[in-house]
């Protein structure tokens, strides 16, 4: 009745990490000094950086490279791979396509590029979009990949954004693993019973699963808040944990912002 | 090896992506029409297993093989074959049952097999009929109680016509009444059965032979009500009968 199996150990790696929350599959683990800075104090900087970006007159093409160069400095700070920043900025492809669209329907004057007439505005317009969109995405990819998603909410509350929009967005990070690992499950359900999705005459198989999924997920919603409320929930969530900002950790964070509104206000006055 | 096994699974071993290893080499024979519990403490690797007996999980080493014809997670036709002769029960019906009525839901197997027409229609009756559940064909699966969902989950399955029905844990959040209910439907159906389950006294009711996966090998195999008596067997394994529970033959 007792079987002594032979045990066969399979080669097997695994890789240094520190038990990361779930939603976390942006942050990239590395010990820098742009990731020890608390949240809040990133928040600033960036969204700071990104107006200051924004507000930059179009034809100071030089101040656009220096941000760009400051911003390629963050991500060497960083310790991220480029490869990887690259990858990610891909997300800004729609954009580039309607930037290219620009010069070809602008208005005039208009100007002759490889024989090509393009309406000199709708260039400088493209050019904009084209660089204030990628500074934009770099910074915001930068965020993303040295900033944990919980400290980052954190970090939102900290600065005064509404306390519902916090507490819907820390319900979706808590959550989107329990909703994934039941699509997941209801994936393995459907294969086991011979289904694969192909093509396009599969949607409607997949729409009903989306549908069952949503049920689930509301259900679920609806449980979840009357767990809340048994337990005396009226409205507010305090955080335990707050962290804790040092004078030092605005001083390095805002030379970021502060060093682009020196470029911004060069950039006017030579306009 | 016989011919006549309905499952055969020879060295299995399996680790997940991250490194983590689940089965370290588990071999397992089932003859046709045997019914057998899988009994074995959270994380022994109960569920890694049952993902390989049709393929959703590749075999890091080893092989699985049902009626005879081996896993290979490589050739589509052989998996679609594999899934049709593996019908496994997952332990939330919530996971299987995702169509607009249970008519369709159990339909949605067979389909995927190919079936239509009145053949389609007698299979979905067929399964509807062995689960005692005919009078809810109609009904959205999402307004049936959890024992009946259950059942459902069964019948989607049964439509398949499988070589080898797999439930994990069939009796969880069930009340004893709807328990009672499913054993006999399980009991009166003529095909091979490979239960996972905490349930001991279920396993005792329904399944004469009984194997132990413990840090992912088998490293008991026998009469189940020989291994429910043997105390330093279970004890070992971390397999408790509840209180107050006697096996008896």
């Amino acid at each position: 009745m007792i079987i002594d199996s032979q045990r066969i150990t399979l080669d097997t790696k695994s890789e240094h990490v520190h038990g990361h929350g779930v939603g976390d599959h942006l942050y990239v683990h590395k010990h820098s000094i742009v990731h020890d800075l608390p949240a809040q104090v990133k928040v600033v900087a960036a969204i700071g950086f990104i107006f200051i970006v924004v507000l930059t007159p179009v034809h100071a093409v030089w101040a656009f490279a220096l941000y760009l160069s400051m911003m390629f400095m963050v991500v060497g700070l960083a310790k991220l791979h480029f490869p990887l920043v690259l990858r990610r900025m891909l997300i800004e492809i729609p954009f580039v396509i309607f930037a290219v669209l620009m010069p070809f329907f602008g208005s005039a004057p208009r100007i002759e590029v490889l024989g090509i007439s393009l309406s000199e505005a709708g260039l400088w317009a493209a050019f904009g979009i084209l660089a204030k969109g990628t500074i934009g995405v770099i910074t915001s990819v930068t965020l993303a990949a040295t900033t944990r998603a919980r400290d980052l909410l954190q970090g939102l509350e900290a600065i005064r954004v509404p306390a519902v929009l916090i507490q819907i967005a820390t319900f979706m990070l808590r959550y989107s693993a329990v909703v994934t690992n039941d699509l997941a499950r209801m994936k393995v359900a459907r294969e086991s019973r011979g289904f694969s999705a192909t093509g396009i005459k599969h949607w409607k198989v997949l729409a009903h699963s989306a549908g069952a999924l949503f049920i689930r997920s509301y259900e679920r919603g609806e449980r979840v808040h009357l767990a809340m409320l048994a337990r005396g929930y009226n409205g507010t969530i305090i955080d335990l944990y707050k962290p804790t900002v040092v004078q030092r950790d605005w001083l390095i964070a805002l030379v970021l912002p502060v060093l682009a509104i020196t470029i911004m206000t060069i950039a006017w006055v030579r306009l | 090896m016989t011919s006549n096994s309905s499952l055969e699974v020879k060295g299995l071993a399996y680790a997940y992506p991250d490194g983590n290893q689940a089965l370290f080499g588990v071999n397992l024979n089932i003859e046709r029409g045997e019914r057998v519990a899988l009994l074995g403490p959270n994380g022994a690797g109960k569920t890694t297993l049952v993902m390989h007996l049709n393929g959703i999980l590749k075999a890091g080493l080893g092989s699985v093989a049902v009626g005879g014809l081996e896993v290979n997670t490589e050739s589509k036709e052989t998996l679609q074959e594999i899934r049709q002769r593996v019908g496994i029960v997952f332990q939330d019906p919530d996971d299987q049952l995702f169509m607009p009525t249970v008519r369709e839901d159990i339909a949605f197997g067979p389909i995927n097999m190919g079936i239509t027409g009145s053949d389609l229609e007698d299979r979905v009756m067929e399964a509807l009929v062995l689960v005692g559940m005919t009078d809810y064909a109609d009904r959205p699966p999402h307004h049936l109680s959890f024992g009946q969902r259950r059942r459902v989950a069964v019948a989607t399955v049964l439509a398949m016509k499988p070589e080898i029905l797999v439930l994990d844990e069939p009796s969880s959040n069930l009340d004893p009444a709807s328990r009672r209910e499913l054993a006999d439907i399980l009991r009166s159906l003529d095909v091979t059965l490979l239960m996972v389950t905490h349930d001991l006294p279920y396993a005792l009711e329904l399944c004469p032979r009984s194997v132990i996966l413990s840090q992912g090998t088998i490293v008991a195999d026998g009469n189940t009500f020989d291994i429910l008596c043997n105390a330093a067997l279970m004890a070992e394994n971390r397999l408790e009968l509840p209180v107050g529970f006697e096996p008896r033959k």
